[in-house]
């Protein structure tokens, strides 16, 4: 009983030192995330205090680039879009439903006209930007196909709250038939789809420029520099007042691509925001358990860890 | 340490109790931490949710 209680102090000690150990090395690995100036390579200020990984990397591109022969051509050169302060951007941070129903209208008078979204559905509004009664209001306004009459004739039907949004094209050849040949897509998860995200989106919808000098954009097409390849099959699609706001808000340019991103951010991920807000729960409770584990796994292997074997002999 | 014997003694000392504090523990801890955390949730995210805006449009419906 003494020996156990003894090694178990022991063990303890040992563990008491680990945890020092372990939080001067967070303490290091903090200090060099912000910028302090411990594992800083030159002293001065300023862009020549980089970490050591800098300068890893800018070797090996160095190394790198000597090897290949680097060529640019012009229709290589696409604009990466810049990185927006969208509210919704934080760990805790949920969209902001108000722009998801502004940018739902800027879908509905704008896009709907060629782009489909078929995972989306009226309900799916609900509780989210519209309220029950608004959604089935919304899915009335179109038509869709219905069941066959008595002499087999195909009719039609009114919207339904539980229909997709509808398609603006019968099928995808007569999409392309009419845009150029180029097929607009389905806009359900084109945020998650596209290199960029929100970013991207938004720096399309507002990026339209006349074509450089030696650009040759056709009939119908229009330069976009955000565009892969710079020359896409969709014209600019909003201007000044495109759309009217019920709230009030001016219909401006950048805030119509804003809203109707965040609305196709929404659609891209309808449990946005349930995985926020779980994802804390859970990741606070599972980090807390994760050491009273940690401490007990360390406390119940002490005895064994600290034990010392030791042999004699009986006889001499 | 008197409170932590008397602690012990009452409630984890026998297996039976042990088991029914860590059950009737862990839903009365659940019930308030998720709401303590959804309340957060809202207060950070006050103005923004849907929860907010719906009177203005649930108003109109009736
Ligand atoms: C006149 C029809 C038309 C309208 C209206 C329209 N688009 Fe498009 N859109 C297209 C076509 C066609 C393409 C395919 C372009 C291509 O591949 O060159 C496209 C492509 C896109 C793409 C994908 C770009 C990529 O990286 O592949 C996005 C995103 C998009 N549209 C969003 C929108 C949004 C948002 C609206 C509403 C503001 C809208 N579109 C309105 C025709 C349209």
């Amino acid at each position: 009983m003494r020996s156990v209680e003894v090694a178990e102090v022991k063990g303890l000690k040992k563990m008491a030192a680990n945890w020092q150990r372990a939080a001067n090395g967070l303490r290091a690995g903090y200090r060099w995330f912000t910028g302090g100036q411990s594992l800083r390579v030159t002293g001065s200020r300023g862009k020549a205090g980089r970490s050591p990984m800098f300068y890893g990397a800018v070797a090996a591109a160095g190394v790198v680039a000597g090897y290949s022969v680097v060529s640019v051509a012009a229709a290589e050169a696409e604009l990466h879009p810049p990185k927006y302060a969208w509210s919704h951007k934080g760990l805790l941070s949920a969209l902001d439903h108000q722009s998801i129903r502004r940018g739902y209208l800027v879908y509905k008078e704008v896009c709907s006209a060629c782009h489909s979204m078929q995972y989306i559905s009226f309900r799916n509004l609900v509780g989210v930007s519209h309220t029950e009664n608004e959604a089935r209001v919304l899915a009335e306004e179109y038509e869709y196909p219905g069941d066959n009459d008595e002499e087999g004739n195909p009719t039609t039907r009114q919207g339904k709250i539980s229909d997709a949004f509808p398609n603006p094209y019968p099928n995808d050849e007569a999409a392309k038939f009419a845009n150029n040949g180029a097929l607009p897509p389905d806009l359900s998860l084109v945020v998650l789809g596209r290199e960029g995200e929100d970013d991207y989106i938004f720096s399309i919808l507002t990026g339209y420029f006349d074509p450089p000098e030696g650009v040759e954009v056709r009939e119908g097409m229009a330069y976009n520099p955000y565009f892969p390849g710079g020359v896409i099959a969709m014209p600019q699609q909003l201007f000044l007042d495109s759309v009217e706001y019920e709230d009030g808000t001016p219909a401006t340019v950048s805030q119509m691509a804003k809203d109707v991103t965040t609305f196709l951010r929404w659609a891209s991920e309808p449990y946005h925001d349930d995985r926020k807000r779980i994802g804390f729960k859970v990741i606070m409770v599972t980090s807390v358990l994760a050491l009273v584990a940690f401490y007990w796994k360390r406390r119940v292997w002490s005895v064994l860890k600290s034990r010392k074997i030791v042999y004699y002999s009986k006889g001499s | 340490m008197a409170f932590g014997n008397a602690v012990y003694n009452a409630l984890f000392r026998r297996t039976s109790t042990f088991a029914l504090t860590a059950v009737l523990g862990g839903v009365v801890f659940e019930r308030w931490y998720s709401s303590w955390s959804d309340s957060m949730w809202e207060r950070i995210n006050r103005g923004k949710l849907w929860k907010d805006i719906a009177h203005n449009y649930e108003e109109a419906d009736e």
